[in-house]
């Protein structure tokens, strides 16, 4: 197998593996510790809900994007040699 | 699972499977994937209001990290998407003052569903000829061939109407700009603000980035390499679904559990999508990108034809 195809297919292995860890603490944290507030925030302070929804998909996508782009940089050059 | 904001019941590894679809085809597409979200999510119970709003919310995570893959590949044109950012919100903002004047006549949905319908078929059927126009072209050009083969994958970017765009180029309506990323000396700023305007208008009109509409605008008009036009489409749909989501969560139509559990898949799906252009010339992302606005249009006209319209 192509040494660069190789290399990609484990980063995207390690990527997944992150991702699946990060989905498990989301149950935890998001929808169990914050699914009640959120829904309080929905049902009485709408704007607060709009601009909170807004700044909470933001910043999963960033700490997501990130968190991987940071350990596949300490990870890969491991995987290339 | 139940998702209390919008009272609905539904299996999270369903909605993880739905985000890493529409991850990797916006990812590789530079599309927001709604056209196929958003009937996944009425599938599984979600009311379309919800549906509408929630679907907006996890585009905006999903394409925050299918941008920044891109910018990190050089696929983003960011003075060219910060001055389409202008056309995009007055573009959102004409469309949804034109859905809620449709409002109060009576056929909103068939009309908003046949403008859908009609776009999405000639999107289809002009990209399919173009690119087997240029896919021949290419073929005919033996000269070329040796250079052809030695190009990067990522490089390899011709186009049939590409004379569109020269056209479009000598526009002579000051001011001009240069976007030396994208590999254009001179533009009239209007025609930036034109097509910007024009993909925001849709997305304002018809929900979603419009990602559909504004690549193809790209290429076609504004002579945007496709991997470039790709990366810079991500970044406006960034903007527009930024702007949608507010303004949905305000009227009570987004389920921000529903969307965070969605992007975690779409993440996962949207780095893929987003790596995998770099294999792929342009003409072939553009054909690959064909059936989609085909598989748009079919579930818009069954949803008109049994009268449960997807969007």
């Amino acid at each position: 197998m192509d040494q660069e195809v190789k290399s990609s297919l484990i980063s995207f292995c390690i990527e997944i593996l992150i991702y699946a860890g990060l989905v498990l603490a989301y149950y935890f944290l998001v929808l169990h510790l914050l699914g009640d507030w959120l829904q309080r925030l929905f049902e009485h302070e709408r704007k607060l809900y709009a601009v909170t929804a807004l700044v909470l998909i933001i910043c999963q996508g960033l700490i997501l994007e990130v968190l991987t782009r940071l350990l596949l940089t300490f990870i890969k050059p491991r995987t290339e040699e | 699972m139940i998702f209390p904001i919008s009272g609905t019941h539904i299996d999270p590894v369903y909605l993880i499977g739905v985000g890493f679809v529409v991850g990797v085809l916006g990812g590789f597409f530079g599309v927001g994937g709604s056209f196929l979200a958003g009937p996944a999510l009425f599938a599984a119970g979600v009311p379309m209001n919800f549906v509408v709003g929630t679907d907006l919310a996890h585009i905006v995570g999903k394409s925050i990290v299918a941008a920044r893959k891109h910018r990190m590949l050089g696929n983003v044109d960011l003075k060219l998407g910060g001055i389409m950012v202008v056309g995009t919100i007055a573009g959102v903002e004409t469309g949804a003052q034109v859905i809620q004047w449709l409002k109060r006549t009576a056929h909103i949905d068939a009309a908003v569903g046949l403008t859908f319908v009609f776009i999405l078929l000639g999107i289809s059927g002009f990209m399919t000829w173009e690119t087997i126009a240029t896919l021949r072209a290419r073929g005919n050009r033996k000269r070329e061939r040796k250079a052809i083969e030695t190009e990067h994958p990522s490089r390899r970017d011709h186009s049939a109407m590409a004379h569109i765009a020269h056209r479009i180029h000598g526009i002579s309506l000051p001011p001009y700009i240069s976007l030396p990323v994208s590999g254009i000396e001179r533009v009239s700023l209007w025609a930036i603000l034109a097509v910007a305007f024009v993909g925001g208008f849709f997305s304002g009109f018809l929900g979603g980035g419009a990602g559909y509409i504004r690549m193809p605008c790209l290429i076609y008009l504004l002579g945007i390499p496709t991997h470039i036009a790709v990366g810079t489409d991500l970044f406006e749909i960034i903007i527009s679904a930024s702007y949608g989501t507010v303004s949905h969560a305000l009227k009570g139509n987004v389920d921000i559990l529903i969307a965070l559990v969605m992007h975690t898949g779409a993440a996962i799906g949207a780095q893929i999508g987003a790596t995998a252009t770099q294999f792929f010339g342009g003409p072939r992302i553009r054909m690959a990108f064909i059936p989609l606005p085909l598989i748009g249009a079919v579930m818009l006209i069954h949803g008109l034809l049994t009268g449960h319209p997807h969007k």
